[in-house]
């Protein structure tokens, strides 16, 4: 099977407060720690898992960003992945989620694909619009919010989580499958996976490579446009103290003292 | 003139889901609303939606909505909004139509605005609030001719109640392009929890990865049950599969406004804290000084959440029995 891994190179969630810049009205990057999405580490490793089951497959990390979106490639790869694909372009920049679904199935288009995997949101922007827009793009079926996912010759079938359990799908291959987040615990690259990550092929298109007209993607594609940036309304800073054994009395005199109990 | 707002009214066991019904009264609000019913029970769903704020209803009732998830939704959606070319489209955030909102978007190249809390025309543009990261709200709006799509975070409005309105009907009969009966489900499986629902409880005890594992939770279960609230969980154990995604709190999960929230074990994802943030008090407990939650917290405890909760527990059993 030819399997694809969707992946982003975001702000540390655990480190940086993310920022807008008032002027260009797009996320900060510059100076900002950036990591490889840690919710798509969990899907490499569910990807990975599926291949290492099925036997006789390749997965191919792909990633639509900066230069600096490299980095997070590298990491699929020592992960495990066997190769990786990286679509940069300076007209690419702003691009909204049909915006940049376009850009990955362009890429995705040109090989042979059973199986394309993607978290099923970001952990930067959360819109969770991009994994729909690629299988739109691709006119293929897509399963979301995966937390178990099988192939049975040409058919995939996924548990799905629901508002009340979970629902089981199935549907033809090629289709997008996507993960929520943590479903698979993600694989730590070992020493040996790093070094090997260095020979392993990586191409790299550029918007010219895929055919696809400037003005669709990037911010002159961009179908919405921020008007203004403001101050959410912050909460009262609250007490915190540190438990010395009385944690339990302080807090129920809290609730106590505001009826709560 | 008036606005021509579309609310996609989504079925949950042959009822309009309350997320949809809370859709159509903002859409009554921003303009005339008319509201879109696919599946089974479409029909005698659409009788009922004037009163929740629609003018006019689309009914198709054909089960192939109900068995096949996505493409046969958008291709009806599709069509109708080419015909029609309404101002807008409003969808409630949920699984279901947060995929039919990703397709109609990249297929019809409609602008595409997710997570907004509020809406409101100003002459003919359309200002969407969409809370930012931590501390940012911004405006949006689409940036292009045609229907743009909005989908809305869950629980920014609340339904509204138009009485004796009737909506006029129109049904639709287009036949469903087999191509698109494709994603099938084969099975749907209900996850029960006990006690009240986290929508409705004025309590709610939720636990994070700060619990270390599954067989823990019963400890945030037990204060929950103590104070006659529900329990609740990050988006980080329910994705682990220690809990049923019934019980996520945040962004994507389930937004909640208690009297008291308490997070145990909880660090504070922004994904996390817009779910809960509207609690009127909340307390935190967690052994990291510098986690998030704590700018949020009413009161913060720097602790061990594992030996506090059976403790608190016990005190809050025993101030009660006094």
């Amino acid at each position: 099977m030819k399997m694809f891994v969707c992946v982003k190179q975001i702000p540390d969630p655990n480190t940086v407060v993310s920022k807008l810049d008032p002027n260009t009205k797009r996320l900060v990057r510059a100076g900002v720690s950036l990591v490889l999405d840690p919710g798509d580490e969990s899907t490499i490793s569910a990807a990975i898992k599926l291949r290492d089951t099925i036997g006789n497959s390749e997965l191919t990390a792909i990633s639509m960003g900066p230069a600096s979106a490299q980095e997070g490639l590298r990491r699929a790869l020592a992960m495990g992945v066997d190769r990786a694909i990286l679509i940069t372009d300076p007209a690419l920049a702003g691009s909204d989620a049909p915006g940049t679904a376009r850009a990955l199935a362009a890429a995705i288009k040109k090989e042979e694909v059973d199986l394309i995997y993607c978290s099923t949101e970001s952990t930067d922007g959360y819109t969770g619009m991009v994994p729909g827009g690629i299988a739109e793009f691709l006119g293929i079926p897509q399963l979301t919010f995966a937390r178990e996912i099988t192939v049975e010759g040409n058919k995939a079938i996924a548990k799905c989580v629901t508002l009340t359990g979970y629902q089981t799908v199935e549907s033809p291959l090629p289709a997008v499958v996507t993960i929520a987040s943590g479903s698979f615990e993600a694989i730590y690259p070992t020493m040996k996976g790093i070094m090997s990550a260095k020979k392993k092929p990586f191409v790299q298109y550029s918007l010219a490579d895929l055919g696809i007209d400037p003005a669709q993607v990037g911010e002159a594609g961009a179908r919405e446009r921020v008007l203004t940036i403001g101050k959410a309304e912050a909460r009262a800073v609250g007490q915190v103290i540190k438990d010395d054994g009385n944690a339990a009395q302080a807090i129920a005199d809290f609730l106590q003292r505001y009826q709560l109990l | 003139m008036s606005k021509t707002v579309w609310v996609l009214v989504e079925l949950e066991d042959g009822k309009a889901a309350r997320s949809s019904l809370e859709v159509l009264g903002k859409a009554a609000q921003l303009g005339r609303a008319e509201a879109i019913v696919l599946g089974s029970a479409a029909r005698e769903v659409a009788l009922t939606l004037g009163e929740y704020g629609a003018e006019k209803v689309y009914v198709h009732a054909n089960a192939n909505y109900d068995n096949y998830l996505t493409l046969p939704a958008v291709d009806t959606l599709s069509a109708l909004v080419k015909e029609h070319q309404p101002a807008l489209l409003l969808l409630a955030t949920t699984y279901n139509l947060r995929d039919i909102a990703a397709r109609l978007s990249a297929r019809n190249n409609m602008g595409l605005i997710t997570d907004a809390t509020d809406l409101s025309y100003e002459d003919d543009t359309l200002n969407v609030t969409v809370p930012w990261g931590g501390d940012n709200v911004v405006t949006a709006t689409h940036s292009q001719q045609g229907t743009g799509i909005v989908l809305t975070r869950p629980k920014a409005f609340s339904i509204a109640q138009y009485a004796g309105r009737n909506a006029e009907i129109e049904t639709l009969n287009a036949s469903i392009n087999p191509e698109s009966l494709k994603m099938k489900v084969l099975e749907r499986v209900e996850v029960q929890s006990e006690g009240p629902s986290l929508e409705d409880a004025s309590v709610i005890v939720s636990g994070g990865r700060g619990l270390g594992k599954a067989e823990n939770f019963h400890l945030v279960e037990e204060l929950a049950a103590a104070l006659g609230g529900a329990a609740g969980a990050t988006r980080a154990i329910v994705d682990a599969g220690w809990l049923p995604y019934s019980y996520q709190v945040g962004q994507t999960g389930k937004t909640v406004k208690p009297t008291l929230y308490i997070a145990c074990g909880i660090s504070g994802a922004i994904q996390h804290l817009a779910g809960m943030k509207g609690s009127k008090y909340i307390v935190a407990i967690n052994k990291d000084e510098h986690a998030p939650i704590f700018s949020v917290a009413d009161l913060g405890i720097v602790g061990d959440t594992l030996t506090i909760l059976p403790q608190l527990t016990k005190e809050v059993k025993r101030r009660k029995a006094q």
